[in-house]
């Protein structure tokens, strides 16, 4: 029989390994899963995850690499702070919605002003709608204590309606003969996000994600407030003692990781999505918790894991085209991945031993 | 007019299957288990209920079908933090999101198709219906008359002291984990075969979040779960008859009233017990807590 001992502290090598452990057994298991489903296995893991880089398309699909990494790095991040306090928001796809609408309705008052100021002023709005949309649930755990983890998802619901109401109701392209969703903004210059360097995929929201990742990783390693997030994640009690005001946490970490997503939602409605519709919300808010926990809640962990989600979107996207695989296979490669990660984390916080029979 | 009769027996339909997936979910966390992945479960229950009703014409087969799916699709969550002590939040999430996707995968070939039709059973309401208010006294009865119930509220309290008791603190855990999730299959099934009669991607749209925040709502006691479950039927048929009733608010906008609903009474609820005396509500003590037995 085995027993498992607790670790005091955890081997950096296991700290990297078990991620890759975890990557390499949901290939397996997806492996299985598409056996079962009639396809050559092989052939679907290698296009999902090789194809890709270095394919035959990997021209086109190499750029859109960091188009779908971007909004992940950057929910992730914020969320990656707030998990390390044990601060559970999983509604940043409401944060991103809310974001998305409120930065695209400064460029729709201001259309057709070519004015410079106009993109600034939608990112900051963005921000701010993702933020606000994450203070719900901060402030209604603070003042009454209700959880956030059920207040934060409820809110995507409604932020969801919202967005259909808006694609509908008020924001309905006034030249767009009746038919649901804003304007195109891509056809705005003052207020499009276009691709900053051709060829690279690379837009605002990609310069926006890199900040955020050595931003976060500042505030998590040399800044006060890290220390407090820390302390709060792993002896509240302690923290608490030394002064650390739970609330503020609460309300910084849901504040941050909203305001993170909402500028994702509007880097994405100005540049590869382009206007406000009803589907405006596309699941980047969830997968991000993924890109989180595969990260290991760490900023460079973050990066490299915010890219490997994206690889599986755009290598599902290719197994449906050359495949005929069908398009939730991400989504369940993605659930799977979660799995795997959360069981070999078992051997990051305990230590495997032969039990001793008296 | 506005028959209140007709409109309670509508209400009755729409509360089932929050009703079944929130009592699951009750005495999951009565055992000491928070699984948040009950929209998960429940859309595993919707597909395979629906698929087994459709391929067989038996409705009643196809119910069985989702709570066996529910529960097994439970399993992953189960080993995780039963086994491998994973964090509970993060476990139950990755089990909706793999549920959600799965059953997508796997929903395709019945999507277009119609539910068999089922015999109704008294006042006209479907048998699972009345199944499901059958369900609100005899859990009732388990946790609070029965020594299973006993055991499994002391497991959920404090898992040490049950364990040191000699109870098998995993056993009594893998067993309400599997029982919930046919429970949130169930539920997820009468969405699909009872309700809407087909199959749609993502169609429990939030059902299990509501459960959950329901079982928060219930102060975690099935007359609570059964309240709570009215109260949300109650909104949505509302919202529905305003809709028909051509109300000039966007339908957007009244298909919001259940998800704001479910806020407010959670509001209401955290901050009652909140101020109560009695500190952390009747919340179970070891709720979301890993077990690890070091002897």
């Amino acid at each position: 029989m085995i027993r498992l001992v607790p670790r005091s502290d955890t081997p950096a090598l296991l700290q990297v390994a078990t991620p890759v452990m975890a990557v390499l057994a949901t290939m397996i298991a997806g492996g299985i899963l598409f056996a079962i489903m009639g396809y050559d296995p092989v052939a679907a893991i290698k296009t999902i995850f090789w194809d890709p880089l270095f394919g035959l398309a990997a021209s086109y699909s190499r750029p859109q690499l960091l188009v779908k990494a971007a909004p992940l790095i950057l929910i992730a991040s914020g969320l990656a702070v707030g998990f390390r306090a044990g601060i559970w928001n999983i509604g940043a796809e409401g944060q991103y919605i809310i974001g998305a609408i409120t930065g695209a309705a400064v460029a729709l008052a201001a259309y057709p002003a070519p004015e410079m100021w106009i993109f600034p002023a939608m990112v900051i709005a963005g921000a701010a709608g993702g933020w606000a949309w994450g203070m719900i649930p901060a402030l209604l755990r603070n003042w009454f204590g209700a959880s956030e983890i059920l207040v934060s998802l409820m809110l995507v619901y409604v932020a969801q309606r919202i967005a259909a109401w808006m694609a509908f109701g008020p924001m309905r392209n006034p030249e767009g003969f009746g038919m649901p969703g804003s304007r195109n903004l891509q056809q705005y210059p003052a207020a499009s996000n276009p691709e900053l360097i051709a060829g690279t995929g690379a837009h605002w929201g990609v310069v926006a994600a890199a900040a955020a990742v050595l931003a976060t990783w500042f505030l998590m390693s040399r800044h006060i407030r890290g220390f407090h997030i820390r302390a709060a994640g792993t002896a509240p009690r302690a923290a608490r003692f030394a002064g650390v005001r739970p609330e503020t946490l609460v309300a910084f970490c849901l504040g941050l990781s909203g305001a993170l997503a909402g500028m994702a939602g509007l880097f994405e409605v100005a540049g590869p999505a382009g206007q406000i519709t009803d589907k405006v919300g596309v699941g980047y808010g969830f997968t991000a918790i993924i890109v989180a926990f595969l990260g290991r809640l760490h900023p460079v962990g973050i990066l490299l894991a915010g890219l490997l989600l994206a690889l599986t979107y755009i290598g599902g996207e290719l197994a449906q085209l050359t495949m005929n695989l069908p398009a939730a296979t991400v989504q369940v490669f993605q659930g799977m991945l979660l799995f795997f990660l959360l069981g070999f984390d078992l051997l990051t916080r305990y230590r495997i031993a032969r039990r001793v029979t008296a | 007019m506005i028959d209140p009769i007709a409109l309670f027996l509508l209400l009755l339909s729409a509360s089932t299957p929050i009703l079944f997936a929130a009592l699951g979910e009750l005495v999951v966390e009565r055992a000491g288990v928070l699984n948040l992945g009950v929209e998960g479960m429940m859309i595993m229950g919707a597909l395979s209920g629906f698929a087994t009703a459709h391929y067989s014409g038996n409705a009643f087969l196809g119910f069985a079908a989702a709570a066996l799916a529910g529960a097994l699709v439970a399993l992953p969550f189960a080993i995780l933090t039963q086994f491998l002590m994973s964090n509970q939040v993060a476990s139950g999430l990755a089990l909706t999101l793999f549920g959600l996707g799965l059953a997508a995968l796997f929903g395709k070939p019945v999507e277009g198709v119609k539910a068999p039709t089922m015999a109704a059973g008294p006042l006209g309401l479907n048998w699972i219906v009345w199944l499901g208010l059958a369900m609100v006294p005899a859990i009732w009865w388990f946790l609070n008359r029965s020594r299973a119930g006993l055991i499994l509220r002391g497991v959920g309290e404090n898992h040490d002291a049950a364990h040191a008791l000699g109870y098998d603190v995993r056993q009594v855990r893998l067993a309400a984990i599997a029982f919930g999730g046919a429970m949130a299959g169930v539920g997820g099934a009468f969405i699909s075969i009872a309700t809407v009669l087909q199959w749609t991607e993502g169609m429990t749209a939030g059902a299990g979040w509501i459960a959950l925040a329901i079982v928060v709502f219930s102060n975690w006691t099935a007359p609570g779960v059964l309240a709570g479950a009215w109260l949300f039927g109650g909104v949505t048929v509302l919202q529905l008859r305003l809709q028909a009733a051509g109300v000039r608010v966007p339908v957007q906008l009244l298909s919001m009233a259940p998800y704001l609903a479910t806020i407010i009474v959670l509001v209401a609820i955290s901050a009652r017990q909140k101020f109560s005396r009695r500190a952390g509500g009747a919340a179970p003590g070891s709720l979301g807590q890993d077990f690890h037995a070091l002897r």
